[in-house]
């Protein structure tokens, strides 16, 4: 009996050996670089399901789908090869990442990688791969110092912080096209870490270009205790667009100084950060609406295309969570590493990379409001853009662009006492 | 440029002046009995804010209600941390002093990320809320009741010093020690009770505060670097003179900010401080 168990045994080991190695020559290995663990690992959690949930369309197929490799299943090109992740936990540290992204290359042999979420760390893990020639994709990441840095083997398929920017002139113009509104006066009311006083360097120079006049411009320090005299600053310039970049605390605090202080330009138009925390609105719920801010994904985006419906459902029905703007970037971020693997028909870095660079995925392939997916030399995806979401009945709802939008923009917005 | 606006401003850094005031003389308060620089006075009032803050998630309690508790709580984790970890380093260097403080302050700060995680929290039904319109002047209710409150409770500060048996031991000990154990003075039992002072006034003020201002484990280090120099302008040790310095470096700020440019608005407040440190080193009302 022992013995019958000991060659029971044996036999299934030899299958298993043999399954495995069979299951290695036909995967695609790709490595993940996120953080796992540490402050920022809840959005690293969120990003890994919706890479999960990409793997597996990617592999097994889903029907109805018009995504790539939906109807199928595994890389056609590639005898129907399955692609595997194999995840790398940066902890939100540049260097752990840096390490993590050279174990992959080495040890784990991956073909491409993709990360970082934080730019800090995309950096640094970025670099390990372009010294290993190895093909890196960065979906969330949007600093626009990583594509300046005329890497040959790195490729962003999310919009960087600069194109947000210029989206806001888009917007303003559109407005202008459209409706006739084009407000007269604008203040900006940035934070002045490096973000917000390189947001309003460019803003600054994006209104001289576009016509729009700015009559003050408030840097704040960044977690201040109180925001009365730039709010006193900004009411004596009488805006009638405010355009704000703030983190939470600040964001939350210079809405309830609005308020206090009777401060109503007709719009406030937000870069994203605090005022898209799930806490901006949770505290300040009247308070903060009408608020207009830049967003990257929006989930009322699911009723005018249906893909993004399709997909948001799948991904519910597994972590029963609505996508986000990170994890919908993810998800097509990797899906495009996908396509370009297929098209490459190869295992080979430099293939890939070839295949990446000739990428060209239309808007209705995508998850995301964009135009497209088309590397420039620098690596930068050219057709990607952000939407404009206002608070309405405290809710996020798309208002541009307006091919998109679920609901009308309100503006202006009434003033503080006639709510 | 309006006289309102100019008034507005003024009135407005008085309110939160008030606050600073508050959050400072605690502070002043430990310096002047013990001679400790309290590192960690930033995290007791964002303890103050996350009572008040939990009392009204849990329990949908005021925090103008359940201020009294928060001060009593605070009191006695001022007490407690005075007789487990300070009483120890009473007459340890002054470097091993600011070890422990600063390292209290880390110990807190990671206790309150441990146990609340890091976000942001705010309490958005206080009673206080909404803005109080005084012709063309207005101003949030919120921070006319934190201005209130933080009068109040140096005012009873003031009465309870200067008015009351206990209260004179306590400047007793601040002002000779030795003297002071000479009379038959408790020592030790004069720093519990600093420190409890001390501790139940950072926590008022996070208690006011916490109707308008969100909470989150470093909220302290926003309003302790200013408590700092108010401390310093006013004298260390003096709490009048942190009363009436919290107003001045409200008004600084805040004016300042406004007429200068907001950007500047910290760099002022420096700035004055360290005209007081060269003018008159023992700061508005110390002792020379």
């Amino acid at each position: 009996m022992k013995r019958l168990l000991e060659l029971t045994f044996g036999v299934l080991l030899a299958i298993e050996a043999s399954a495995q190695s069979a299951r290695a020559e036909e995967e695609v290995k790709i490595g993940a670089i996120y953080p796992l663990t540490g402050p920022a690992a809840s959005t690293g959690l969120e990003i890994r399901n919706a890479l999960e949930l990409a793997a597996e369309i990617i592999n097994s197929g889903a029907k109805g789908l018009n995504l790539p490799f939906a109807a199928q299943g595994g890389l056609p090109n590639l005898k129907g090869a399955k692609i595997r992740l194999v995840f790398g936990d940066h902890q939100g540290n540049p260097q752990v990442g840096a390490t993590e992204a050279e174990r992959l290359i080495n040890d784990e042999k991956v073909v491409a990688l993709i990360g970082c979420y934080p730019s800090n760390v995309t950096a640094t893990a970025s670099q390990v791969a372009e010294r290993y020639k190895i093909p890196f994709v960065a979906p969330e990441s949007s600093s626009a110092t990583l594509t300046q840095r005329k890497f040959k083997w790195f490729f962003r398929t999310t919009p960087h912080d600069e194109l947000f920017v210029r989206n806001f002139f888009e917007f303003l113009n559109a407005l202008a096209k459209k409706k006739g509104i084009r407000p007269k006066r604008v203040a900006l009311m940035n934070e002045n870490t490096l973000w917000g006083s390189e947001t309003a360097k460019l803003e600054e120079a994006l209104a001289k270009q576009e016509g729009y006049n700015i009559v003050e411009k408030v840097l704040y320090p960044a977690k201040s205790t109180q925001l009365t005299s730039e709010v006193q600053r900004l009411k004596a310039a009488q805006p009638d667009l405010l355009m704000q970049s703030s983190y939470l605390g600040d964001a939350i605090l210079s809405m309830k100084t609005y308020q206090e202080l009777g401060l109503a330009p007709e719009a406030i138009l937000a870069n994203d950060a605090g005022f898209n925390d799930t806490e901006f609105l949770r505290t300040l719920s009247k308070t903060g609406e009408y608020v207009l801010s830049r967003e990257v994904w929006a989930l009322d985006l699911t009723s005018r295309n249906p893909l993004i419906k399709q997909v948001n459902d799948l991904y519910f029905k597994r972590f029963k969570a609505n996508f986000t703007g990170n994890s919908a970037r993810a998800f097509t971020g990797l899906y495009a590493l996908a396509e370009a693997i297929n098209r490459a028909a190869s295992r080979q870095p430099e293939a890939i990379r070839k295949a990446l660079a000739e990428t060209n995925i239309p808007a209705e392939r995508l998850i995301m409001p964009w135009v497209g997916i088309k590397f420039d030399d620098n690596g930068q995806n050219t057709l990607g853009s952000g939407i404009i979401v206002q608070v309405q009945n405290g809710k996020y709802v798309t208002v541009w662009p307006f091919e998109l939008a679920s609901a009308e923009v309100i503006w202006p917005m009434p003033a503080w006492t006639k709510r | 440029m309006s006289l309102e606006i100019l008034l507005q401003t003024l009135l407005s850094g008085i309110l939160i002046g008030l606050v600073y005031a508050l959050v400072a003389v605690g502070l002043t308060l430990i310096f002047g009995v013990m001679d400790i620089v309290n590192f960690a006075h930033g995290e007791f009032l964002m303890l103050g804010m996350y009572a008040s803050f939990w009392m009204f998630a849990l329990f949908a309690l005021d925090p103008i209600f359940t201020l009294p508790l928060t001060a009593l709580m605070l009191f006695a984790l001022g007490a407690a941390v005075y007789q487990s970890v300070i009483r120890r380093i009473i007459h340890a260097s002054m470097l091993a002093q600011i070890f422990t403080t600063f390292g209290l302050m880390i110990l807190l700060r990671g206790i309150a990320q441990f146990l609340w995680k890091p976000d942001f929290r705010s309490i958005d039904r206080s009673l206080v809320s909404g803005a109080v319109r005084l012709g063309a002047l207005q101003f949030g209710l919120p921070q006319i009741a934190a201005a209130a409150g933080a009068v109040l409770a140096t005012v009873v500060l003031g009465w309870f010093l200067n008015r009351t048996r206990l209260g004179a031991a306590l400047e007793a000990t601040a002002a000779d020690r030795e003297a002071a154990q000479l009379m038959g003075i408790p020592a030790q039992r004069m720093f519990a009770l600093a420190w409890g002072i001390g501790a139940a006034c950072a926590g008022i003020a996070g208690a006011l505060l916490s109707t308008f201002y969100p909470v989150f484990p470093e909220v302290g280090g926003n309003f302790v670097l200013i408590a700092f120099v108010v401390v310093a302008l006013g004298g260390f040790g003096s709490v009048s003179g942190a009363f009436l310095a919290g107003i001045v470096v409200g008004v600084v700020e805040v004016m300042g900010g406004f007429l200068i440019g907001p950007q500047l608005k910290l760099a002022l407040v420096l700035l004055l401080y360290l005209l007081v440190v060269m003018v008159r080193p023992q700061g508005l009302l110390g002792r020379a």
